[in-house]
């Protein structure tokens, strides 16, 4: 992956250069191990700051909503679902991107690399095609990436970016017989009383940042429901209740729209694994209407068209 | 100033024992991290860790706090008229807070207890916990305490100091509360000079392996409006997804909101804690919004800190160095560097 780096930073200075983009989105190198931030370069004198490696999982389409102007964007393949999805939801016009692409294979779950190494602090990373080398004060080990992938990539079938204007590498190839869902099925399987358990369980830490709703590129409601203070939807206290009431909403809100790109469950400050909640959504999307998110422009999504087919069958 | 020494077992035990005379919180497993939780939850303490996830300031500060009740019933003769709920004000301890954490509490004092306002509920939290702080013996790489006033050994704001000699504590009591809760406690045995010497030889030998160079020297001669409109901000605010990690995390954020919840004819009158980084923190009741976009929130949260705090009370900046927000911004937005880049701006 860190062989992008080069690259992007090749392509996003001509970009600039030539004036095809007036901005160029990526990443620039975090100052602590595992994390990069997202950065805006508007000169192609400072396109040194770009940098790519296998702890880029945010998704960068949250960048775009409603920016105007030409803009030059790095995508993977769930990032360029993503775009899709914004396109086709009006957030961003096709004309207005240069979509760059990378042929992903997966980024590092950060929480598993911390776990492996029982939580002690990382003090540096070293990242080397298909192992990679955590540090710290008093170890030091050799991983295989492939067992540390985040939950998301190692269930991925969408590497390949699905939309792009140049793409930087060859594409990868796409794993088959993989079951995305084995996770959500086990759920199905669990009577009401510990589905209720299961999920009451799951958000017990939630602080209510709203990092998960934020780092998603399909939550960009002017208001959130959660901010609507007249009427006021959802109480702003810890109590249980709302933060179920955040939680269910949110993930109903993506139903159908979700690319599964991994960045809520990525960002939580508190590990919360809230993708269980919008995998069932995918799981219904794929379904009851055949859709997977963000892989076509020419079609819309499930919940905006009626069609006399649709499934109805939970009308009794 | 009493000097004792407990083994491992025997501190913890002591700590089991003195739930009937104090709420004793410990920093305990919580899934991959630690938190603090009261001994009460049925967790069990672990001192073996560098910090807790979320900041103790909760068990001085809840995330919600219920101020009042009141009725809406007409029928009630005390309809509409607020009541304070009541408070419990037991005496609590927090047991192995990290010294940031408690010179945090010394910087939000600032805030809620000085000689114009005192905020009646967290000043009687605060009175009533004593804390017993754990010295750090390996500080984090993003810990910068050393920078803004503190340090790993830190004794400002507490009541006690642990120091972890492997087998054993050396608890060292440094106020009249420290006093009480040691003799409350129970147990240990009088330290002797060789364990006074290793506790002194960890705490000169902590503050050297902090490397973060945080320069705050300048910000108090800077204008305010120069700092305002500086051009940095794009660029530092431009990963910025408003989420309240930073905020919540942090141990000197101290910013609330207060809500009403009201179910059938019954109200209750919250606080809840509020984030400078969420739209809905400044959007006026007209609908005007004076901070609308990102980079007036991300602003707003750093001027805060690191200039009005600085210009209000001349004690430096309002943090304490712990470190939570550098490691768990999701898009990795360092305050080291930006308040390197405002104590640089010229």
């Amino acid at each position: 992956m860190l062989k992008y780096t080069e690259k992007i930073r090749e392509t996003a200075s001509k970009l600039l250069k030539d004036k095809t983009v007036d901005v160029f989105i990526g990443y620039r190198k975090g100052t602590v191990p595992m994390m990069n931030e997202p950065v805006l370069v508007n000169d192609p004198e400072k396109v040194d700051q770009l940098y790519w490696d296998n702890f880029c999982g945010l998704n960068l389409c949250n960048y775009l909503t409603k920016r105007t102007g030409k803009i030059g964007i790095v995508a993977n393949g769930c990032n360029s679902r993503n775009i899709v999805t914004h396109i086709i939801e009006n957030q961003i016009k096709r004309e207005q991107l240069y979509i760059v692409g990378i042929p992903c294979e997966g980024m590092i779950d950060h929480r598993a690399v911390s776990r492996v190494v029982k939580q002690e602090e990382i003090l540096e990373i070293e990242q080397d095609g298909l192992t990679f080398t955590v540090k710290g004060a008093t170890f030091e080990e050799t991983l295989e990436k492939r067992k540390y992938l985040q939950r998301n990539c190692s269930t991925c079938t969408h590497h390949n970016p699905v939309i792009y204007d140049e793409m930087l590498g060859v594409e990868v190839e796409e794993p088959s017989g993989i079951d995305p869902y084995e996770d959500v099925k086990k759920i199905e399987q669990m009577g009401s009383e510990q589905k209720q358990g299961f999920f009451t369980n799951l958000i017990a830490r939630c602080i209510r940042c709203y990092a998960c709703r934020n780092a998603c590129p399909l939550c960009y409601c002017p208001t959130c429901f959660v901010d609507e203070s007249a009427p006021q939807w959802v109480g702003k206290s810890t109590d249980p209740t709302d933060t179920m009431t955040f939680h269910f909403l949110r993930a109903y809100h993506c139903a159908g729209r979700c690319t599964d790109c991994g960045a809520c469950e990525r960002v939580c400050p508190m590990g919360i694994s809230m993708r269980q909640f919008t995998k069932k959504l995918n799981k219904d999307a794929q379904e009851l209407f055949s859709w997977e998110a963000g892989l076509t422009l020419e079609k819309r999504p499930p919940l905006d068209v009626y069609r006399p087919d649709d499934y109805n069958d939970f009308i009794k | 100033m009493t000097d004792k020494i407990f083994t491992r077992e025997e501190w913890v035990k002591a700590l089991e024992l003195l739930k009937s005379k104090y709420r004793v919180f410990v920093p305990a497993k919580d899934g991959d991290f630690h938190n603090f939780f009261s001994l009460e939850d049925g967790k069990k303490p672990d001192f073996d860790y560098q910090n807790t996830r979320k900041s103790p300031k909760s068990v001085i500060y809840p995330q919600s706090e219920r101020m009042f009740e009141y009725s809406l019933d007409e029928a009630d003769p005390d309809v509409n008229i607020l009541k304070e709920s009541p408070k419990d004000y037991t005496a609590q301890a927090v047991v192995g807070i990290r010294p940031c954490d408690a010179q945090a509490f010394q910087i939000v004092k600032r805030n809620f207890d000085n000689p114009e306002f005192k905020d009646p509920w967290w000043v009687q939290h605060f009175e009533s916990t004593t804390l017993i702080g754990l010295g750090c013996n390996e500080p984090c790489a993003t810990c910068f305490c050393t920078e803004v006033g503190g340090g790993p050994f830190h004794e400002s704001g507490l009541d006690a100091l642990l120091v972890d000699l492997g087998d054993q504590f050396l608890i060292r009591t440094l106020t009249d509360k420290g006093e009480v809760f040691l003799g409350e406690i129970g147990g240990g045995i009088p330290a002797d000079d060789a364990a006074i010497k290793s506790a002194e030889e960890l705490a000169s030998a902590a503050p050297g392996k902090i490397k973060a160079k945080v320069p705050t020297d300048k910000l108090r001669g800077k204008v305010i409006n120069e700092l305002f409109d500086a051009p940095f901000w794009e660029d530092t605010a431009f990963a910025c997804l408003n989420c309240g990690t930073c905020t919540y995390l942090c141990p000197t954020c101290w910013c609330f909101d207060i809500q009403d919840e009201i179910q059938g004819k019954a109200g209750d009158r919250m606080r809840n804690w509020d984030s400078c980084m969420f739209p809905l923190f400044t959007l006026h009741g007209s609908g005007h919004n004076p901070r609308d976009n990102k980079l007036q929130r991300v602003r707003q949260r750093f001027m805060h800190k690191l200039k009005y705090y600085v210009d209000k009370y001349d004690k430096g900046i309002q943090c304490s160095g712990c470190g939570r927000c550098v490691r768990y911004c999701p898009v990795n937005i360092d305050i080291r560097g930006v308040c390197k880049v405002m104590n640089d701006f010229a």
